[in-house]
């Protein structure tokens, strides 16, 4: 397998149409210089961040509570009463603004069969032999296992955090469950971040990519060496790629 | 009789707290240095066999602590109100119990609060810095100023005492009237008992008296009289004289050997340290990576690529070096 991705990487023939649900609503490629492709429409990229922040602010107000350590950081929310308060309320946002972006994503997150190969070689992606990864559709494993991962912990997290949500759900459990679901829930917490962090760091190592949250699009280079099959698939597209008119050069 | 604690002096000097912050032996989410000498521990005991259920304590508790409990619905026993709440500090428990050794209707009646444990839960629980405190007498208070109401001492609790005010969301439970002991009177509940039944002095003496209880229980059959003073939360600095000490969850429920939960002592362990170290970890890897592998940037290759893919001539010169320049060609 591993003396093989050149070969594989050789052909430009469009992936079998099973594997189209790689290419999402709004995806285009604007041919140009440099080549621009758009990644992300409006809607999900306002979606992604409702998710970020709440995400973030319920790491910040969970973690003060989390331990001793950091309940300084109660005064950004008002005072430990507020982010008591207040934490579970981001946590149903969070919610619901992840449910959405779940429904946007999870097809081009299930598994191919690259995914396996990528696994395999992703040491050299760290490394910086990423001429050795197989070419991998819009998102590689590594961005799934973050999209599985999120979504697993995010469950957990909703339903461990009603359980201890005395305020309104005190009556509905007993004092034992509510012990097993704090401690459900400081673990996912901690899992989620851990998570999170990943992601964020992957955001920033791989330069290019904050404009497909920001802007909305990425450039061909970025695609080609990183997404290149989803790249392929875009151009391959019938009425896409070649056709599409180029981008105003000044966006 | 056990002599009853004399009323206090009038004189203001006797005003004088006789503890403070500087007595803290265990402060909430906070590390402290307890006192080098440590006071006399109180304790407060209760003996079951002696009460009348009359309920004096109960309306003490309400009086003294200038509580207010709801009108509520009576559910046919005389446990009312049914369960403890932010404005019933303490509860007696009736019930109805057949001896299986006698066939004797039994009816046990507890007073149920606070047990001020020498090891206790919801303080170790509690997130917020100075919410709970534990005096060096054994007394264990709420300071409400310092609550946000999350909670976690219901959970941290063995004995499911602390209740949280839907009002002013603060969690409430019994003081064991620290501000009475401070000025050297005994806890409301005792003072107004009228049988003696609860009993209050330092832990040594109640233990003595406990003993001398248990003795004369012994001799008029109550072979298995005892006193309530769990181990499991290294003591309690309110204890129960019962007269089935074998089986104290026959009163309501007293748990027979009350601890902390496990689960808690892992939530607020080793999840704590390991939690902790795996998210420092992930930042401190990702710092590391970044300055090993610096950063993976497109090269003018990469973009000469994507523009030969969707039909651009590419600008420039051919990339000479790219493995992947010959490919889509
Ligand atoms: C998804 C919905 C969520 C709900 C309903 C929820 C609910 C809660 C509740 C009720 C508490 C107890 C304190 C309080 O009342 O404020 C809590 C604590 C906490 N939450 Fe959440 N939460 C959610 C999501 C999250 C997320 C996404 C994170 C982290 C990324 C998180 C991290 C924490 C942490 C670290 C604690 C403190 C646990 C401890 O003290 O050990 N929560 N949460
Ligand atoms: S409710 Fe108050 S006393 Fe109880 S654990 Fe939370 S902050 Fe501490």
């Amino acid at each position: 397998m591993t003396g093989t991705p050149s070969d594989e990487r050789h052909s430009t023939v469009p992936p079998p149409a099973s594997e189209k649900y790689d290419v999402e609503a709004g995806d285009a490629v604007h041919p140009g210089r440099p080549v621009t492709v758009d990644r992300y429409s409006g809607p999900a990229r306002f979606n992604h961040w409702i998710t970020a922040a709440s995400l973030v602010l319920l790491a910040l107000s969970g973690m003060a509570l989390f331990t001793p350590k950091l309940f300084f950081l109660t005064a950004l929310f008002g005072g430990g009463q507020w982010t008591r308060a207040i934490h579970p309320w981001i946590g149903v946002v969070l919610f619901f603004s992840f449910l959405g972006l779940f429904f946007r994503f999870w097809r081009a997150n299930l598994p191919a069969r690259e995914d396996v190969d990528w696994v395999a070689h992703s040491g050299d992606l760290l490394a910086g032999h990423e001429e050795k990864m197989p070419e991998v559709g819009k998102y590689n494993a590594g961005q799934k296992l973050v999209f599985w991962s999120m979504s697993g912990l995010i469950a957990v997290l909703i339903t461990s955090g009603i359980v201890m949500w005395d305020q309104y759900f005190y009556p509905f459990t007993t004092i034992e469950q509510k012990r097993i679901a704090i401690l459900v829930h400081s673990i996912a917490a901690v899992l989620a971040i851990c998570v999170w962090i990943v992601h964020v760091y992957a955001a920033i190592w791989v330069r290019g990519t904050f404009s497909a949250m920001t802007r909305g699009h990425v450039t061909g280079g970025w695609a080609w060496r990183h997404h290149r099959k989803w790249l392929r698939e875009l151009v391959a597209r019938p009425g896409n790629g070649r056709n599409a008119p180029p981008h105003s050069p000044a966006e | 009789m056990f002599p009853p604690i004399p009323n206090p002096s009038v004189d203001p000097a006797a005003a004088k707290a006789r503890f403070s912050d500087a007595d803290l032996i265990r402060r909430s989410a906070s590390e402290i240095t307890p006192p080098a000498q440590r006071l006399t521990e109180v304790a407060k005991l209760i003996d079951v066999t002696k009460c009348i259920g009359c309920k004096a304590c109960q309306s003490a508790c309400l009086e003294w602590n200038n509580l207010h409990e709801e009108i509520g619905i009576s559910d046919g026993t005389y446990t009312n109100p049914p369960d403890l709440t932010e404005n019933s500090f303490t509860l007696m428990r009736f019930t109805e119990w057949v001896n299986p050794e006698t066939e004797n209707l039994e009816w046990l009646i507890r007073k149920d609060g606070c047990m001020h444990c020498e090891d206790p839960g919801c303080l170790k629980a509690c997130p917020s810095p100075g919410a709970i405190v534990q005096y060096s007498n054994g007394i264990v208070d709420f300071i409400h100023e310092n609550c946000i109401g999350c909670g976690y001492c219901i959970k941290g609790c063995p004995f499911n005492i602390p209740r949280v005010s839907k009002a002013d969301h603060r969690a409430y439970k019994c003081t064991l009237c620290s501000d009475r002991i401070a000025v050297g009177q005994g806890p409301a509940c005792q003072k107004a008992c009228p049988t003696q039944a609860i009993v209050f002095g330092t832990k040594e003496e109640m233990k003595g008296w406990a003993d001398f209880r248990i003795k004369d229980l012994k001799s008029r059959g109550y072979a298995n009289a005892g006193l309530y003073d769990p181990p499991g939360v290294s003591g309690t600095h309110v204890m129960y004289v019962l007269h089935h000490a074998d089986k104290p969850s026959i009163y309501a429920g007293l748990p027979d050997h009350p601890r902390i939960s496990p689960i808690v002592e892992t939530w607020k362990g080793v999840t704590k340290y390991v939690g902790l170290a795996a998210m420092g970890f992930a930042v401190a890897a990702g710092f590391i990576h970044h300055l090993i592998a610096g950063p993976n940037r497109v090269s003018p290759e990469d973009e000469a690529n994507a523009e030969r893919l969707t039909g651009v001539a590419p600008s420039g010169s051919t990339p000479s070096d790219g493995h992947e320049a010959g490919r889509t060609t």
